[in-house]
């Protein structure tokens, strides 16, 4: 779904509302399998779900996103079919994956989701070098790759962003800091404590964003992504967001945080206030919204359906796709 | 004699030898948790919580939250031991090794041979490994092999909480750089082991004899120790004599209690859940072939996972592994 003018289209406004709340539900539903024991744990992004809603909505169908272990709504917004994610999820070989990577590697290269990763910081040079392959074959395809605050202070982030700025690469360095990593806040482990500064050693342009604002981030993506395209170089975007479940599992994010903090940044929600803008704006109205909550709620019951009558894979799959060709 | 959890026997070594020694500190990440929020101390005391409640004992400074920048902190502590101190960093799983590599094998074990035996690299990294989380290829390796790989590096894998304990302090007080690998299954199992309150220490280098045999030697290291005891309940119980070595240490390598124990039993399967490929296992057997192999029944028998990386599908998954019955299996066969 691309958008050209300043303005967002009501078809494009109305997209992010049914992408935004069919990442909340399809992660509510996942953590249901996983309470069910049908996984062991996953990230939950859910409060996340403006960040790659809004850079998506100006992504081409070509267009490559990268993410992390936290990648569920990365793969909803880029496009990958909410079925084969479930099934992934649940080690089905209707998976995105064949069954084989789960939860923190979901790839779909048909809808240019180019995978998530589960070593945090990992997928950044890779995305460099997607970048690189796009633009030496000049095919105007931009890249975007999501990590998270923690990441932020991996070796890999500094080396990509140097090589993306001296070689001009199209890509787009999203940083979803959502405060924590793991138990650790990030202004304790952000020197300086802005992740956009850091941009700046690499003469490249850094951005903070409200990432709880959809349309905010599609604001200043939209501007990153015309850089990218016209050949222009690199961006890094810091969307200041905040998950709301703990880590992973049965994290309990109150040992590292306030209940006074986690209010406040649910009283922002990203959904509510979309929803709130839509409404007040008169762009549309609470039956239609109530209509788009219907078909999102159905499709992730689909989702799970088929994913819990897919078979797992045939024991044989699990010495296929090791190698292309191996003799 | 009470009876603590493999995760409780690491963590009292911890705290012991940072009591006792000024110069003991850990990095890691959440290694205490809480970044700088003196209200938050301790939220999670290390991701497997081998460090719960030591900040609270022994300070911010000395138990150090770290970003997540592994060849940064490992690095560090590299440079920490080589002036003066005795860290314990924490490298949350060992696949994560890749970050931080080249302070590992370049450094670590390289400083005191390349500085003519002058400087000592006093550090401890501790890492867990394994399969049977659901956590597919990047969560569920094992990897102690590639380290044996590298001289000046020194691996031991405990497989209960008792010589966890022991080896653990052993690590700590070592003048080399030593890596102990913590299995994921045996930092969940219920604790039955008989664990000294007082401090002690295992010999870094010795294998141990979990159970004399004749038949059969059953070689185990970390968690295949484990399976390796359960598959010789069931084994003995059909009337078969069986010896089962707990490796402990890949290196140092305890060659003579190996070597021994096969040419008494003349039969010998090596349980390994690492790779196939140039693993532990594959290095027992060459030094089995070379030292005893007159004294062979039979060759000796690895059991590896594939040459695959860990899949993360569950059924996929349980096929992967050694389990017991896969050594119940290949015992039979070479007892038959
Ligand atoms: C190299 C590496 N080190 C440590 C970990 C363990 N780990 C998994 S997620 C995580 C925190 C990541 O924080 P952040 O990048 O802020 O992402 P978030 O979880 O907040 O989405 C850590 C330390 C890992 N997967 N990879």
């Amino acid at each position: 779904m691309k958008e050209h003018s300043t303005e967002i289209s009501k078809t494009t406004l109305l997209w992010m509302y049914e992408k935004m709340l069919t990442i909340r539900l399809f992660e509510t539903q996942a953590n249901r399998e996983a309470d069910a024991g049908k996984l062991l744990g996953m990230h939950s992004s859910i409060g996340q779900e403006a960040v790659p809603t809004g850079i998506c909505s100006l992504l081409e169908s070509n267009d490559y996103v990268l993410g992390t272990h936290r990648s569920h709504h990365h793969c909803i917004a880029k496009g990958v079919e909410l079925k084969n994610m479930m099934a992934e999820l649940l080690g089905k070989a209707t998976g995105t994956n064949k069954g084989k990577g789960g939860t923190m590697h979901i790839a779909d290269i048909n809808k240019g989701m180019l995978g998530a990763n589960g070593v945090v910081g990992s997928n950044i040079p890779v995305a460099t070098g997607v970048a690189l392959s796009a633009k030496i074959k000049n095919t105007n395809q931009v890249t975007v790759v999501f990590f998270g605050d923690g990441a932020s202070s991996q070796g890999s982030l500094h080396e990509s962003m140097n090589l993306a700025s001296i070689w001009d690469l199209p890509i787009i360095f999203v940083c979803e800091n959502n405060l924590y990593a793991e138990s650790t806040p990030y202004e304790y482990a952000v020197a300086g404590k802005s992740i956009a500064d850091r941009a700046s050693g690499y003469k490249i342009p850094g951005i903070t964003v409200d990432g709880q604002s959809v349309i905010d981030i599609y604001k200043s993506s939209k501007i990153a992504i015309e850089r990218a395209r016209s050949g222009k170089g690199p961006t890094l975007i810091e969307a200041k967001t905040y998950r709301y479940k703990g880590h992973f599992g049965a994290d309990n994010p109150l040992s590292y945080r306030t209940e006074t903090e986690e209010n406040y940044y649910k009283e922002r929600d990203c959904i509510e206030r979309l929803k709130k803008y839509l409404l007040s704006n008169e762009i549309t109205n609470q039956e239609n919204l109530d209509k788009i909550y219907e078909k999102s709620l159905e499709s992730v019951n689909e989702a799970t359906d088929f994913a819990n009558e897919s078979p797992f894979p045939a024991p044989e799959e699990l010495f296929s796709d090791v190698y292309v060709s191996y003799k | 004699m009470r009876k603590i959890s493999y995760i409780q026997a690491i963590n009292e070594s911890l705290r012991h030898e940072m009591k006792s020694n000024e110069n003991v500190i850990i990095m890691g990440e959440d290694v205490a948790g809480g970044g700088s929020r003196d209200d938050k101390l301790d939220a999670w005391g290390g991701p497997m919580r081998l460090t719960k409640g030591l900040v609270k004992e022994f300070g911010r400074d000395r138990v150090k939250d770290t970003p997540i920048s592994e060849a940064g902190f490992v690095g560090a502590g590299v440079g920490a031991a080589a002036a003066g101190l005795r860290p314990v960093v924490d490298l949350m799983y060992v696949s994560f090794y890749g970050v931080c590599a080249d302070q590992i094998t370049n450094n670590a074990a390289k400083i005191h041979y390349m500085f003519g035996g002058k400087v000592k690299v006093p550090l401890t990294i501790m890492t867990a490994m394994g399969v049977g989380g659901n956590k597919a290829a990047q969560h569920s390796e094992t990897l102690y092999s590639i380290f044996t790989h590298f001289p000046g590096l020194k691996c031991i894998v405990p497989s209960n909480p008792y010589n966890a304990k022991g080896l653990m302090t052993a690590a700590i007080r070592d003048d080399d750089p030593v890596i102990i690998f913590n299995n994921r299954q045996l930092m969940g199992l219920k604790p039955t082991y008989d664990v000294p309150e007082d401090p002690y220490t295992l010999k870094i280098g010795k294998a141990n004899i979990e159970k004399p045999g004749t038949d059969l030697t059953l070689i185990g290291i970390g968690y295949t120790t484990y399976l390796c005891l359960e598959a010789a309940k069931i084994l003995e119980s059909k009337g078969f004599s069986i010896e089962v070595i707990d490796l402990i240490s890949l290196s140092p390598m305890d060659e003579e209690t190996i070597i021994k124990s096969v040419k008494k039993t003349k039969k010998v399967i090596i349980v390994d859940e690492d790779y196939p490929r140039c693993s532990i296992a594959a290095d027992i057997s060459a030094l089995i072939s070379e030292q005893a192999f007159d004294y062979l029944d039979a060759p000796p028998k690895r059991i590896n996972p594939p040459h695959t990386p860990v899949p993360y599908s569950k059924p996929l998954e349980s096929l992967y592994a050694p389990n017991k019955e896969t050594i119940i299996k290949n015992a039979k066969n070479l007892l038959e």
